[in-house]
């Protein structure tokens, strides 16, 4: 074995390594004499923190195991860890620099292929590069799945001097970590594609949004930012910090918010790309739309659109997260199926369980029961089945999940986080928790004070019994789907519903709506 | 520095600055704690704003607090993932303390090692309810 002083140990500092411990753990590899590097993370969550020293992993650690490991009997030895069958199985474009580069090094950056997509942009000029990313077919990757070529020629069209670059980093959604490991890990990545994004639609300034629950992808933008100028000049980037609203998500939101108004969402026309933020024309992308932007102009639309399925092209980072054995980040193309993900991938339950629901997309994603296993990962393939890919997170959770309390939390959520703007979601999801808490409790209802009085005509006089509110819950729901301003209110129906239609025995409805299930 | 000056210091760093609001309640949250009435004013008045508009963004947002609140805090994340990974039964557990606020937000963003808690810019993982009970205690 070599002399200790010369052994390097890398060890991850995103935040999901730090919070299992890796600060500790790599003091002491410190202590004992080694040379330790803070690179970012392979996105094997379950194994942090990790620590790789000559392509081998050991993991998860704690600082007692350093010892064992230096001396090469520690049991924690995962083998080399890029050949891990969780890492060999992935296409990685977008996290092709995790767990392999430090994320403040420009030196890393550069020596793998960082700036090579900005500098083609330039010599391509503005037009060749959006057509570029028109080519790869890259769609909006927040959720709502918008091609960004289109968005970009809409920008690159709109005349005025003043156009921005606005980075939707508002990451609010339950099992989404994705953009804060992009932050964290290779902040040059999405600098360098909001350059390029500058460059094509003639954008000098980009703003970040971030939100406030972040702390350390904020700290490694802002040195990034500061690192990154002289390769970005004369474009300009600003990381504004969130105030704890998940609706500032939505992108009219967040642009009220950077003007630094209640962070209400804006009807739409006029589209930001016209009229965005200080009404000027805005491009607004997700954190891994902008993030994929250099890869695609470094080689070319046409090799990113060769992966994927159907009209989703190109590869997705899926998260794994929740009641999940192997939780953490799978990069892939598009069409890889849910059950794979769950079982083959994710190695099923962390509690050992079944799998009673997934849910896909966020706190306003469709709860899937396993017999919608067999469902590719693909935005049509989704939507069809009456749910959404969302940002890609998957949470999975096992037998002793309550759907009918998962269905109330997705209404108390909503309530908790509408910006009151429009009534189906500011009182629909009120309106919608008293009805769950009804139905859970199965205690019907009489009519109430006003409901009786003479001059209510068409109020109901008759008491409400379970079925008769089912009914209303999903007639609340139609109307927040249909009535609503913007995806909060408007998706919220869909964790709810998924619940009601897959899971009917945790309303007290009894079982012959599972034959639609099928 | 009073905090009048402080104030003025943290208006004048923003100075010029294109949507300087939000920049400038996070100071002001920060220094201070809170955002108070006099702050709302002397705030509104730098920008060219209502006190009403002013007072409006601080009350839309969660970061913002309008009164001052000494007990230290502990974030705890209940959304999905760290439900499923059982932090609606450590919640339950978790006794009231009298000197320690226990704050609900809605993502730490740490969904595969969860249950997951922050303490200012520190983050926790794979909570179990003694090590929330410790946590929670360290504050006191």
């Amino acid at each position: 074995m070599k002399p200790e002083s010369v052994i390097r140990v890398r060890i991850s500092d995103d935040a999901a390594a730090l919070a299992c411990g890796a600060d500790a753990v790599a003091a002491a590899f410190a202590a004992a004499g080694c040379t330790v590097e803070r690179v970012s993370s392979w996105g094997m969550h379950w194994l942090e923190p990790l620590a790789e020293i000559d392509g081998e992993g050991f993991g998860p650690l704690t600082p007692a195991d350093v010892t064992a490991v230096l001396a090469g009997t520690s049991d924690k030895a995962i083998g080399q860890i890029a050949e891990h069958p969780f890492i060999a199985r992935q296409q990685r474009f977008t996290f092709a620099r995790a767990g392999r580069t430090r994320p403040l090094s420009l030196d890393d950056y550069a020596a793998t292929g960082g700036w090579h997509g900005l500098k083609r942009a330039r010599d391509l000029g503005p037009e060749a590069t959006i057509a570029e990313v028109t080519a790869s077919g890259l769609r909006g990757r927040g959720g709502a799945g918008f091609p960004a070529g289109i968005k970009w020629t809409t920008v690159a069209k709109a005349s005025g001097p003043v156009k921005y670059i606005v980075c939707n980093a508002d990451e609010g959604d339950s099992a989404t970590f994705a953009d804060r490991m992009v932050m964290e890990g290779d902040p040059f990545m999405l600098i360098e594609g909001m350059a390029i994004a500058g460059h094509a639609v003639g954008a000098g300034k980009g703003y970040i949004y971030v939100r406030s629950e972040y702390p350390h992808a904020i700290a490694k933008l802002q040195s990034a930012i500061a690192l990154a100028v002289p390769h970005i000049a004369p474009f300009e980037v600003e990381v504004r910090v969130g105030a704890g609203a998940y609706v500032c998500g939505e992108e009219t939101s967040l642009l009220n918010s950077l003007e630094g108004k209640r962070g209400e969402v804006r009807a739409k026309p006029p589209l930001p790309a016209l009229e965005g933020l200080f009404g000027k024309p805005t491009v607004v992308n997700n954190v891994l739309t902008l993030a994929a932007v250099p890869w695609i102009l470094a080689n070319g639309g046409a090799a990113y659109a060769d992966v994927g399925f159907g009209r989703s092209r190109g590869t997705m980072p899926i998260q794994l997260a929740g009641n999940i054995q192997h939780g953490g980040l799978f990069e892939i193309g598009f069409g890889v199926t849910l059950g794979e993900l769950v079982h083959t991938i994710g190695g099923g339950t962390a509690s050992g369980r079944a799998v009673r629901a997934v849910q896909v997309g966020g706190p306003l994603g469709a709860y899937h029961p396993p017999a919608d296993f067999h469902l590719p990962f693909d935005y049509e393939a989704f939507s069809d089945a009456n749910g959404l890919i969302g940002h890609a997170g998957l949470t999975v959770f096992d037998e002793t999940a309550d759907m009918s309390a998962q269905a109330r939390f997705a209404m108390s959520f909503c309530a908790a986080e509408s910006c009151g703007k429009c009534t189906p979601c500011r009182i629909g999801s009120t309106r919608g928790v008293e009805l769950i808490d009804r139905i859970r409790a199965r205690s019907g209802r009489a009519a109430d004070k006003v409901e009786t009085l003479p001059q209510m005509h068409n109020a109901r006089k008759a008491p409400r019994a379970l079925g008769d509110e089912i009914q209303l819950l999903e007639d609340l729901c139609e109307t927040m789907k249909f009535g609503s301003l913007c995806a909060l209110g408007g998706f919220t129906p869909y964790p709810v519903l998924s619940a009601l239609k897959h899971w009917p025995e945790d309303f007290g409805v009894a079982a012959p709506e599972q034959e639609a299930a099928e | 520095m009073t905090d009048h000056d402080e104030l003025d210091a943290i208006l004048a760093g923003h100075a010029g600055r294109e949507g300087a609001l939000l920049p400038i309640l996070h100071d002001v949250q920060a220094a201070f704690g809170h955002v108070s009435e006099e702050s709302v004013r002397r705030i509104a008045q730098a920008l060219n704003l209502t006190r009403a508009e002013v007072h409006g963004v601080v009350s839309f947002y969660h970061d913002f607090h309008d009164a001052p609140d000494p007990r230290p805090v502990l974030k705890l994340c209940r959304a999905e993932s760290c439900q499923a990974r059982g932090v609606e039964a450590l919640a339950a557990a978790l006794p009231d303390h009298p000197r320690v606020k226990v704050e609900t937000v809605y993502c730490l963003g740490l969904c595969s090692v969860g249950p997951a808690a922050m303490i200012g810019h520190t983050v926790h993982g794979r909570l179990d309810a003694a090590r929330l009970g410790a946590l929670v205690e360290s504050l006191a």
